[in-house]
């Protein structure tokens, strides 16, 4: 460890920048009030707890600044089993959480074109555009990204992320530990856990060789609660919208999910949540639906579409159409009941063979079955994303199935999560429009 | 003067489609016009001659396509609600309506009371539209019309395999230069168009009758061949390109 990126680590994020982000929170929490141009008329405000959604996030970044030298640094694929990393201290960054930040500050595209210049098809998922963007131009709007002292990239998602990786190994010149899961068609077999948990034993060496210490058993335990914990708030969470009018948006939880994502594991993640929690359940309470008007309610499925978040919870709720229910939120709350804190190797492989993307296409319908069923749905929009091929695949059968068998409205809609240049506003606008005339 | 009740404005992306009801939503006239780029003015002008033979003042005006947010009127509804509720009140039964026009492709699937059940759209492509059959007819130099004639008299039909519009042009060019017959090119250019446009309807689930609107609908060839593809022979309105604009019509009788 260096002493001078030390100290400058610690006077610039842990003492000033720490600090000054705490005390706009605070301000920003108690002067509370909506955006300017927030849409009142057709919309609750935004949660007060929010203001810490960006607290966690602006710290994250600010530490990923000035970082190096002084931690860890590892990159991981967002279905990671990081628990191991963070045991170890790593810092741990997420490069699809800072394409989805590059996305919603509408910097996503100019960023992937600098991954095109170099010669990257415009056909690869533009997360990874993005991130091969970043890393070649340094561009990023949160500063400065730290770079990677390891790779961690865990197949659960998809393949695209194996050969991203591969790229970034060969750039950064660092190891790359790659988990690879079995796909599960239904149930996973008994050696597909034990597979994934053999590689997960693997991984420890080489993490704790980057890492200069070798892994606490114990505080390894104290990650998996912490991040049990979390998920299971945030399930609740997702849950409360059984309750009319749902008291949050699903447009909400794209923006505050980022914590239980990027910050699993940490002891702020949980308070957190459970603030936000008790503000959820105080607008129960008090009967504030996330739209004013709620006349309908339906599904999101697949990624945001995270530069036009905004104008479609607008263009919704103008019309009364609550989200209220998502796929993509939930995958990172349905999990949790596998976590076993007190056999966290084991649990972990489970855990992370059964994402949504790892399963088959009949799974993920099912769960929008349910979906439709608990949360009272009268239709379901699945975004189909032409980047992300394992989450849109079998969408054409999913929606005719929700239609036919349990007579909602569904609508396809073509775009992609991070690439704007496969939103038509008006295509957009004209088939929502249409979706939402059949549900009256 | 007559008086009109309602007046339905489908502005499309080809072509602007105006047509008056009266209170019994019978057609009182109907107009097609290509579409100007500002869709406004071109609105304005049609209304204003239409004063001279008919009653408009008190008039609803229901717009819809893809220029209705430029044009005024007292309610805008989307082309898939105007073109199901036009076919479905011209035809009185539910079945599954085919809209090709310009740049869009609809397929509504209508119940029987005449509620959307299920629609899709072409999204982002032009394939299986107008826009496919004219580019070519363009580049050849062919009038639009004629393309139709010469492929219900060709004796053979030459297999083009690309569905993009852009594609399917070169695609021609080379079975042309490589000696195949003009008509057999033809052929299976709107054999193409008709593939899309069924596996269209399949996304949807085809429930019969099929009923089809929209410009393309008077192209004799299209409509043959969806007859053979699908083997159910296609109702098709008088007038199949007022189908949106006459929905909307009736639909400012209830407003
Ligand atoms: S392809 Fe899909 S799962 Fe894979 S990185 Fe892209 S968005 Fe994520």
């Amino acid at each position: 460890m260096d002493v001078k990126d030390k100290i400058k680590y610690i006077f610039s994020y842990k003492i000033a920048g720490k600090l000054l982000i705490e005390l706009n929170t605070k301000k920003a929490f108690k002067n509370f009030k909506p955006p300017k141009n927030w849409r009142t008329d057709i919309l609750a405000p935004p949660l007060r707890t929010g203001v810490y959604t960006k607290e966690i996030i602006a710290k994250h970044y600010l530490e990923g600044r000035y970082v190096s030298g002084v931690k860890p640094v590892a990159w991981v694929t967002s279905g990671a089993p990081i628990e191991i990393l963070k045991a170890l201290g790593f810092y741990i960054l997420y490069p699809e959480n800072h394409g989805a930040l590059c996305g919603a500050r509408k910097v996503a595209l100019e960023i992937s074109e600098e991954a095109e210049k170099k010669g990257y098809s415009i056909d690869i998922c533009s997360y990874a555009r993005t991130d091969i963007g970043a890393t070649l131009s340094k561009k990023t709007p949160v500063g400065k990204l730290p770079k990677p002292d390891l790779l961690l990239c865990c197949t659960n998602i998809c393949q695209t992320v194996l050969y991203w990786y591969r790229v970034l190994a060969e750039y950064y010149k660092v190891p790359l530990i790659v988990i690879d899961t079995p796909f599960v068609y239904d149930e996973a077999k008994k050696h597909d856990i034990e597979y994934v948990k053999k590689q997960l034993e693997a991984s420890i060496e080489v993490s704790e060789k980057v890492a200069g210490k070798s892994l606490s058993f114990s505080k390894l335990k104290e990650v998996v609660r912490l991040s049990k914990m979390a998920a299971e708030l945030w399930l609740e969470i997702m849950n409360a919208n059984k309750n009319k009018p749902a008291p949050i948006s699903v447009f909400d939880q794209f923006i505050h999910m980022a914590p239980i994502v990027e910050k699993r594991g940490d002891p702020e993640t949980v308070d957190f949540y459970s603030k936000m929690l008790d503000e959820i359940r105080e607008r129960i309470k008090n009967g504030i639906g996330a739209v004013k008007n709620e006349r309908k309610r339906v599904l999101w499925d697949n990624l945001p579409i995270w530069y036009k978040i905004r104008f479609l919870s607008e263009f919704l709720a103008e019309n009364g159409v609550s989200v209220v229910a998502s796929t993509y939120t939930n995958a990172w709350g349905e999990l949790a009941p596998m976590m076993d804190i007190e056999r966290p190797i084991e649990s972990m492989a489970k855990t992370y063979v059964y994402p949504i993307l790892n399963r088959g296409t009949g799974h993920k319908l099912k769960t929008m079955e349910t979906m439709v069923k608990e949360f009272d749905l009268d239709g379901a929009i699945l975004h189909s994303d032409r980047s992300c091929k394992p989450y849109s695949v079998g969408q054409m059968d999913q929606r005719l199935k929700l239609l036919n068998e349990l007579g909602v409205a569904a609508l396809l809609l073509e775009a992609d999560h991070n690439d704007p240049r496969a939103f038509a506003d008006e295509q957009i606008k004209s088939r929502l429009k249409a979706f939402m005339e059949m549900m009256d | 003067m007559e008086t009109v009740k309602s007046i339905g404005i489908d502005a499309g992306s080809t072509t602007l489609k105006i047509v008056g009801v009266n209170e019994k939503g019978k057609i009182l006239f109907s107009i097609v016009e290509d579409a100007d780029p500002k869709v406004e003015e071109q609105t304005e002008r049609v209304l204003n001659k239409l004063k001279e033979n008919y009653d408009i003042e008190s008039s609803k005006i229901v717009a819809t396509g893809y220029g209705s947010n430029l044009i005024k009127a007292d309610k805008k509804v989307t082309e898939i609600t105007c073109h199901a509720k036009g076919i479905y009140e011209y035809f009185k039964t539910g079945g599954t309506a085919v809209d090709i026009g310009g740049q869009d492709n609809k397929v509504i699937l209508i119940s029987k009371n005449g509620k959307v059940i299920d629609f899709i759209m072409n999204d982002k492509c032009a394939s299986g539209t107008g826009r496919f059959l004219e580019n070519t007819a363009w580049r050849l130099k062919i009038p639009t019309e004629k393309m139709a004639e010469l492929a219900l008299n060709s004796d053979g039909e030459v297999k083009i395999s690309s569905t993009c519009a852009v594609f399917a042009e070169s695609e021609v060019i080379s079975h042309l230069s490589r000696g195949q017959k003009l008509e057999h090119v033809i052929k299976g250019l709107h054999r193409a168009m008709v593939k899309r446009i069924t596996s269209m309807i399949y996304a949807v689930g085809f429930n019969p009758p099929l009923m089809l609107s929209g410009g393309v609908a008077k192209n004799k060839a299209v409509v043959k061949m969806l007859e053979e593809e699908l083997g159910e022979k296609p109702m098709i309105p008088e007038n199949p390109q007022i189908m949106g604009a006459f929905g909307a019509a009736l639909i400012g009788l209830s407003q």
